[in-house]
């Protein structure tokens, strides 16, 4: 029942197995982003109260949604590789992580901009979700730094690995102390009793925003995650075979 | 112990010991005590100079400066929690004695707190005093630096155990503990704030001790795995 598992988390396999796949994520994270992008700015009606600033949240919503994904992502990979000893599965944390932070940098600059005409002003300490996604920001950086710091990879994955998974209990704790803290935000839209607060017309575009984002992170993290088990196992025969397919010595 | 033919002392022995051994060398070495206690007054000095000396502002702002003093005084202490026990060897033997590591991990952080966190609380109501902190207050404040530095002691332990041995130990430490160090700052200068508005402090302060209570159980697994990852 587990060789598909084991063979999955084979290096080489995984390598021509992602060649195929990286397709299936890219064409329909295109296709959804491009349509969700298109309705969302031409289609989608005006908000009553905000006008067409809102249309902001085509990119803030599905960026501020995934660097909390890639996160979670990063954690459970870095968990998995700590058990179970899986170097695919730490490749695939370290692939996640830049990922991660630049999401993160998106929702922050996105919300920004958007907090501009209506809060009038480009930072507002008093909104909570801006702050912890500061603050999330500030531990993918950590993260990353604690990474490079370490110059044995092996040593790397696992040291970075606890921290991702000490992250993944403090996350939680962070997100809510700064929400108690002071709340300026406008309530959560999408996941509400009495289903989402918005009409289909502005919805369905957000949601194809949201798993076209979501298919396009599937891509970039494959083709990471690639490149980064290349480099890893640059010294291995498969790899050789690979970049020399006559068998000629390099 | 059940008369087993080894001399090894039991898992309470180890633990004080650990505890008691930290202690006496913080004793003879008072410059390392002293230290963090002196950046904490001198930070907390910073403010009344750069914002300006009107009461007022003192006032409201006294307790976000203890606090991020507070915060940054231990920091500035955890940078040495492994640093010496590494570089001698008494970390391998920590590493590699059979106690249960985590145990020996929680020991290291209570003898962190009894030479750094504990002077801290009893330092503190002086700097309160000169920002004019009502005296119900600074009751309510030690509180809150009490159950805050255990945590800060915890939480920096895991921190301390990742970077220990690294080149450049002191700003990494600083950039991985802060973020996760928010909710505490958060909670207990929000807390002290509370009560000098005469408002209720019961909801912080139990959020504090909560937070305390998860490090406690959680915080020295993660520092014992660190440990052994960073010196294997």
């Amino acid at each position: 029942m587990w060789t598909w598992f084991h063979k999955l988390a084979s290096p080489p396999h995984f390598y021509s197995l992602s060649a195929t796949m990286i397709p299936w994520f890219a064409i329909p994270g295109i296709g959804l982003v491009a349509y969700g992008t298109y309705a969302g700015l031409f289609l989608a009606p005006a908000d009553y109260q905000q006008g067409d600033a809102f249309r902001i949240i085509y990119v803030h919503v599905p960026a501020a949604y995934l660097s909390m994904m890639t996160y979670m992502v990063m954690a459970i990979s870095a968990g998995i590789g700590l058990i179970w000893r899986i170097k695919l599965s730490h490749a695939v944390s370290a692939g996640a992580a830049p990922l991660g932070a630049w999401f993160t940098f998106l929702a922050l600059i996105t919300g920004s901009i958007w907090g501009r005409p209506m809060w009038g002003t480009w930072w507002e300490w008093g909104d909570p979700r801006l702050t912890s996604q500061l603050l999330m920001l500030f531990i993918y950086f950590g993260y990353m730094a604690l990474r490079a710091a370490i110059d044995d990879p092996a040593k790397a994955d696992k040291a970075s690995g606890i921290l991702a998974m000490v992250g993944a209990v403090n996350i939680p704790i962070i997100h809510f102390s700064v929400e108690w803290w002071s709340s300026l935000h406008q309530g959560a839209t999408l996941v509400r009793e009495g289903g989402p607060a918005m009409p289909v017309e502005m919805l369905y575009p957000l949601l194809a925003n949201i798993l076209g984002f979501t298919f396009i992170f599937g891509a970039l993290l494959l083709g990471r995650v690639r490149t980064e088990v290349l480099f890893r196992e640059r010294r291995k025969r498969w790899v050789r075979n690979l970049v020399f397919p006559e068998g000629g010595d390099a | 112990m059940t008369g087993d033919s080894s001399n090894m002392p039991d898992i309470w022995t180890a633990f004080t010991g650990v505890i008691r051994r930290d202690v006496l060398l913080a004793w003879k070495r008072p410059g390392d005590v002293l230290n963090p206690l002196f950046f904490f007054a001198m930070v907390s000095t910073l403010f009344p100079l750069a914002i300006g000396p009107s009461p007022e502002q003192l006032q409201f702002s006294g307790p976000g400066v203890v606090w991020v003093a507070a915060l940054l005084a231990t920091l500035l202490s955890l940078n040495s929690l492994f640093l010496s026990d590494h570089e001698d060897g008494s970390l391998d033997q920590l590493i590699l004695s059979p106690q249960p590591l985590p145990l020996l991990a929680l020991g290291k952080s209570i003898a962190h707190w009894l030479t750094t966190g504990l002077p801290l609380v009893f330092v503190s109501p002086v700097i309160a005093v000169t920002f004019q902190m009502p005296s119900k207050t600074i009751s309510i404040m030690m509180l809150t630096l009490a159950f805050g530095t255990v945590s800060l002691s915890l939480l920096g332990s895991i921190g301390a155990a990742l970077t220990v041995g690294l080149h450049r130990g002191t700003a990494l430490l600083s950039l991985l503990i802060l973020p996760l160090a928010m909710p505490i700052l958060i909670f207990g200068a929000r807390t002290v704030s509370l009560s000098a508005a005469d408002d209720a402090v019961t909801a912080g302060i139990y959020f504090l001790a909560a937070y305390c209570m998860l490090a406690l159980t959680l915080a020295p697994f993660a520092t014992a795995a660190a440990l052994r990852i960073s010196n294997e």
